[in-house]
Order: structure tokens, then C-alpha cells, then sequence
């Protein structure tokens, strides 16, 4: 149903190109690992909070019963997440190539950079999915959605950050597999967490 | 005697101020005598937890009930908490101070307190924005369910990942090695249980006067 609006589609992509060419202009290259994966987070942390919340503000009015009459509410909060990680993927991969065609790509082991990157996209837009949930059932939804979502967020933040750094720098799996281990037990975390908790929320 | 916990409260904390002051404590570098903020920092953030464990229990209790006499008691005890995780942030940033020499250091467990005060002060943003009262015990309960899992994770597994200058991480030795001996201990047991049970009391009593308001509203 979100693939109905083509212009927030569109307007997310366009919203990282624009970050990461602004970034482009300022740094032009960036040979130091930390800035960089810092940088790229950081944009990806904004995209992606962007994207979300308005995955709940179509279900706030008439089309709420609708739905809520046809669906199961864990089935629209599976959905919901399946969406947004997807999105979320397509911006990562986005924000990456963007990245390594402007500023240079300074990452030793790229195939584990990408696991890291696949499994924090997946926590914070499933975190991001539950608090846009929650901050939809009030007036002001946009603020509400990030103070609710960036601390609890920073776990799995800087979970990613740490692992990414590593793997930059080259490290191999045996070196980085308490972080990537941690990250997807977090992500396992919150998908219970929230598959449990969001029928509370779909009832009111 | 059925407040016998208040009158063991006030003897254990009376005999946490004496006896925190005055029983003679190992001597330590750096440290010296304030290792006795033990008994009053370390305290806070024990009393803290238990009192959001608690309203997380009672978050739990509420969903499953539509009872808002839970959400009531959950809610005074975030408030109950908070100020316990205020008085954990300047007891531990004026020992910080003597024997770190800053008042605020970028530490794994520091940052961790500041975010546990960034996702309750969040829980009562998100109350505030709220009007109708079902619906708000419903959806704060959510998220202080939510939020207090993820704030296990980062206060219990991050910090055992990496580095921090409090004792019994990074290298440094824990108190538990040989700084708390037997007389420390026979002080610093008594003052978790101590503070502990003062912040069920506080607690209890906001619990009631939020009661007493909401009746006085209705």
C-alpha cells in the first residue's frame, strides 16, 4: 500500500543523494575510516527516520477501520517492518554506492561491511516502525517519533558502528563475531518485541 | 505492624549515615575516604532499576488488565526513578570529579545513565501528548515495556563489550576483589536494601497522591 505514493518514494532517494552530495562538497574525499563510517550512519540514520515516520500517518484516519476490519494486526505489523527493512536496504545499498563512487571507499572486508549493514538497516527501521506506531497516536507525530526511537536506537547504533569500524579496518569474522552475533540477537529482540506488543497498540 | 518496612527503612538508612561516616574503610590510591560514596552512589542506581523494573511489571500487568490503577502506579514509579537516576548522576559525577579529575568522562556506563534519563524523560513527553486516559496507559505501557528491554541491553550487555573506567571493567579490578571487605559489606548491603526500600515509599506515596488528585478531578 506505501508503493501507492511514488513522491515520498521518490522524495526519500532523492533526500540521501542530496545528503551525500552535500557531504560530497564539504569533505570531497574522505580517506579517514571514522569519519567516514560515522558519516554514512549518521545519513542513514536520518533517511531512514525520514522514511518512517510516515509509515503509520495513512492508518490514522477513515482507512483505519478498513483495515483494521480485513487484517490481523500482526500481520500488518509484520508487513509494516517487511516495508520498511526493504526500504531501508534500498537506501543503505543507495547511501553505500553514493558514498563509495564520491567520497572513496576506505573498507578493508566488504562482504562482512555489507552484513553489518543489512543487519543494522533491519534494527533501526524495525525500531523506527514501533516508535512511528506509537508516536502516531498523538497530535505532534514527527518530533514525538524521534525522541521516542534515538535512545533506544543506540544499542543496535552503535553496536553497527563498532562492527563496521572493524570490519573497515579488515579485520576477518572471528574478529568481529561478538559484535555481528550481538547485533542479530538485538535484531531478534526487537522483532519479538515488537510483533507482541504492537496488537496492544493497533486495539485502541 | 504492618509498616514494619518503613521503620526497617529508617533504621537502615540512619545506620547507613552513621555507620557510612564513621566504620573505618580500607584505604585506597586515589580513592581514600570517598570510597564511601559506595553507599550512597551505587544505591541510586540499584533503587533506580528496581523502580522502573517494578513499573514495567506493573506496564505488563496493565496491558493485560485495562486497569488504569496500574498505569497510575507505573507512571508515579518512572517519576520515582528519575529522581533516583538524578541523585545517581551528581553523586557519581562528584566522585567522578576527585578521583577521575572531570565531572564528566565519555564512559561507557555514563552515557548509558544519560540515555536511560533521554528514554524516560521521552515516556513522559510521550504521556503529556496524550489526552484520552485509556488510550495513554495503553500506548506509554507499550513503550515502557519496549524501551526498558533495550535499556537492559545497553546498561547489562554493551558495557561487558568494551572498556570503562568503573571498577571490574576495562582492567580495573572489581570492588568485589578486595576493596569490599567485610566492613565495607556490612555497610553497603544494608544501604541497597536501605534506599531500595525508601524508593517503594516515595513511590507509594505519589502513588496516592496521584490517586487523591484523579479522585478530586473526577
Amino acid at each position: 500500500m506505501e508503493l501507492r505514493q511514488k513522491a515520498a518514494l521518490n522524495g526519500i532517494l532523492l533526500y540521501v543523494i542530496s545528503t551525500v552530495f552535500v557531504a560530497y562538497l564539504i569533505f570531497s574525499r574522505l580517506e579517514e575510516l571514522s569519519t567516514w563510517v560515522a558519516l554514512l550512519w549518521i545519513v542513514l540514520l536520518f533517511a531512514s527516520t525520514n522514511a518512517s515516520i510516515n509509515s503509520f500517518r495513512k492508518e490514522a484516519g477513515r482507512e483505519f477501520f478498513y483495515y483494521y476490519s480485513i487484517a490481523k494486526p500482526q500481520a500488518i505489523i509484520l508487513s509494516k517492518i517487511l516495508f520498511n527493512a526493504i526500504l531501508q536496504f534500498v537506501i543503505a545499498a543507495l547511501t553505500l554506492l553514493l558514498f563509495s563512487v564520491l567520497l572513496g571507499n576506505p573498507v578493508e572486508n566488504m562482504s562482512l561491511f555489507s552484513v553489518v549493514l543489512f543487519l543494522g538497516s533491519l534494527g533501526i527501521s524495525t525500531i523506527l516502525t514501533l516508535s512511528s506506531a506509537i508516536a502516531s497516536k498523538t497530535k505532534n507525530n514527527a518530533t514525538l517519533t524521534a525522541i521516542l526511537s534515538f535512545p533506544i536506537m543506540l544499542p543496535t547504533l552503535l553496536t553497527a558502528i563498532k562492527a563496521s569500524m572493524l570490519c573497515g579496518l579488515g579485520f576477518s569474522w572471528e574478529d568481529c563475531q561478538v559484535f555481528i552475533v550481538t547485533l542479530g540477537l538485538l535484531n531478534i529482540v526487537i522483532v519479538m518485541l515488537s510483533f507482541i506488543l504492537f496488537p496492544y497498540l493497533w486495539r485502541s | 505492624m504492618i509498616n514494619w518496612w518503613k521503620s526497617l527503612t529508617i533504621i537502615l538508612l540512619l545506620y547507613t549515615l552513621i555507620g557510612g561516616l564513621l566504620i573505618p574503610v580500607p584505604k585506597q590510591v586515589i580513592l581514600y575516604e570517598s570510597i564511601r560514596n559506595l553507599y550512597f552512589h551505587v544505591p541510586m542506581w540499584f533503587s533506580m532499576i528496581f523502580l522502573f523494573l517494578m513499573s514495567v511489571v506493573y506496564s505488563v500487568k496493565g496491558l493485560s488488565s485495562n486497569d488504569l490503577s496500574f498505569d497510575t502506579k507505573a507512571k508515579e514509579l518512572v517519576n520515582t526513578g528519575i529522581i533516583f537516576g538524578i541523585l545517581g548522576t551528581i553523586t557519581g559525577s562528584i566522585w567522578a570529579k576527585f578521583t577521575w579529575g572531570a565531572w564528566w568522562v565519555n564512559d561507557v556506563k555514563l552515557n548509558g545513565s544519560a540515555i536511560t534519563m533521554l528514554i524516560y524523560l521521552a515516556y513522559i513527553v510521550l504521556r503529556g501528548s496524550l489526552e484520552d486516559e485509556q488510550k495513554r496507559a495503553r500506548i506509554s505501557g507499550v513503550y515502557n515495556i519496549f524501551a526498558f528491554v533495550l535499556l537492559l541491553v545497553f546498561i547489562g550487555i554493551l558495557p561487558r563489550m568494551t572498556d570503562s573506567l568503573h571498577p571490574g571493567n576495562g582492567g580495573n579490578p572489581g570492588f568485589n576483589n578486595y576493596d569490599l571487605d567485610n566492613k565495607m559489606k556490612l555497610v553497603f548491603y544494608p544501604a541497597v536494601i536501605g534506599w531500595i526500600l525508601l524508593g517503594w515509599w516515595i513511590a507509594s506515596i505519589r502513588i496516592r497522591i496521584s490517586k487523591v488528585t484523579q479522585k478530586l478531578e473526577a
